[in-house]
């Protein structure tokens, strides 16, 4: 059974058809990178998998469930799927350790003392478990990006939402972050990215998709997408980015 | 010029009035009668402002929900609240509490209720814009991590939103203070009324006796609002470590 399918789903804002007739199917362990410019929806498309957005038409499953069953627990759903945004969205009231173990222990009811090894365990395996007890602010940007992805892992999700995680990054703290994604695509972890790192999806993806104007106007391996590429927007769009 | 000094001093001159009645003006009647004078408009208006805190509380975030049956009780009562005059609302409380109670309500109390709900729907819209403020990122990712709506108001919009509201309570809590002088209107033995009191027994000094609790009006509201700088300036600093986290 593929982990999400997602089934002729579209979604207006307002007049703006936003996301088009979208039909998408991700297995098990796979990494789908998507990929366009900006206002193509594919940040859209992205939580409307948990939700942080509606769909207006089709249908997303998830293991096989419809998430818009009306028994399909949203906060439950969402514990299953950790999400990492663009500006890292830390809370900035708590400590590194605190903003990993809130969600654990209000959702899962997790006891602190094993809600804090497990948090202590995920900072040092995105590289910063000497920086559990300071203040989001207190960390660079790439550090923030890696507190929140050891946040969203700390959830034992099935699937790991990327959006645009390295946009708001400075250049020399991009590889940092790319590299704990890396490791996590290797160890097996369904993913889906919405980025500009080229390299990254060459290197990690399963596939790409590429969006433009709300429609996946092509798809296929990171090969045939940076070599063979059908479409004319593909390319003027590789042309620029690459 | 000697006689208009003459005058000016002498429409002072009756100091001694004030200090022989100044626990009348502190306490009232105390310790042998009930409580009064400056203590009694503080007690009023720090009772007011707690009450008002919860039910402010209460209503701005009520004001805040999508759901239009939560929403719009909220808007009308601080709607309702913000275009009447305080006097108003202390005079239906009043007069309106023992006919809906069915016994007579002692003025004190009468008057906290309607420092409370007035200056509820102050403290509402304080609450409002403060939750406003905070990045729409904080409320998105703490649903994304599962939270539901009211965990993540709990732990993490609210906590970061009331620091930000504590010089706007306190701006509150000094208006509140002044306003409970409203209250002599209904025969509260609070400080302004202790003034009538002592003017009324005495038929003398009016000048000396209202500049006296003028001066007391504002020493604490002076310290008050001193205090609030030195909390501004504090959380401005906490604001600048925490700005660039977004």
């Amino acid at each position: 059974m593929p982990m999400i399918e997602i089934h002729n789903v579209n979604k207006w804002y307002g007049d703006f058809h936003v996301l088009k007739n979208i039909n998408e199917t991700v297995e098990k362990g796979e990494v789908l990178v998507i990929c366009g410019p900006s206002g193509s929806g594919k940040s859209t498309l992205v939580r409307c998998v948990n939700r942080l957005e509606e769909i207006d038409q089709g249908e997303i499953r998830i293991e096989g469930k419809s998430i818009h069953a009306k028994d399909q627990d949203i906060n439950r759903l969402r514990a299953e799927i950790g999400i990492v945004f663009q500006q890292f969205n830390l809370y900035p009231h708590l400590t590194v350790l605190k903003n990993i173990t809130l969600a654990p222990m209000k959702v899962k009811k997790i006891p602190r003392e094993e809600a804090e090894t497990t948090a202590l365990a995920l900072l040092e395996r995105v590289g910063i478990g000497n920086q559990a007890h300071k203040y989001p602010v207190e960390l660079s940007g790439g550090q923030q990006q890696r507190v929140a992805i050891a946040r969203a892992l700390a959830m034992k999700p099935k699937i790991m939402l990327f959006d645009e995680p390295t946009s708001a990054l400075d250049p020399e703290m991009i590889n940092e972050v790319l590299s704990v994604m890396k490791d996590l695509a290797r160890e097996g972890m369904t993913m889906l990215c919405v980025t500009h790192e080229m390299g990254f999806a060459r290197e990690v993806a399963d596939r790409i998709i590429f969006m433009d104007h709300g429609e996946i106007l092509e798809r296929g391996t990171p090969e045939h997408f940076f070599t063979n590429p059908q479409h004319e927007r593909t390319k003027a769009f590789l042309k620029e980015i690459l | 010029m000697d006689s208009l000094w003459q005058w000016c001093t002498g429409l002072f001159a009756n100091w001694g009035i004030v200090w022989r009645n100044f626990d009348y003006l502190l306490v009232g009647a105390y310790p042998q009668g009930p409580l009064g004078g400056l203590a009694m408009s503080i007690l009023m208006a720090v009772v007011g402002i707690f009450g008002a805190f919860w039910i402010g509380l209460g209503a701005g975030l009520l004001r805040l929900s999508k759901r239009p049956w939560l929403c719009w009780p909220a808007i009308l009562y601080i709607e309702v609240i913000r275009g009447t005059p305080l006097l108003m609302v202390i005079f239906w409380f009043y007069f309106f509490a023992p006919i809906l109670m069915g016994h007579s309500v002692p003025e004190t109390e009468s008057a906290i209720v309607a420092f409370i709900v007035f200056t509820g729907a102050y403290v509402a819209e304080i609450v409002r814009a403060g939750v406003l403020a905070i990045p729409k990122g904080q409320m998105e990712a703490a649903r994304g991590s599962g939270l539901s709506h009211a965990q993540a108001m709990i732990h993490v919009i609210l906590p970061q939103a009331l620091r930000n509201m504590i010089p706007s309570f306190v701006n509150q809590f000094v208006s509140l203070t002044k306003d409970t002088s409203l209250a002599m209107i209904i025969n509260v033995p609070e400080l302004t009324l202790a003034a009538r009191h002592i003017y009324t027994r005495t038929m003398k000094a009016p000048m000396e006796i209202f500049l006296a609790i003028a001066l007391l009006y504002f020493v604490i509201c002076w310290v008050l609002t001193a205090l609030s700088r030195r909390l501004e300036r504090h959380l401005a600093r906490y604001q600048a470590r925490t700005a660039h986290g977004r």
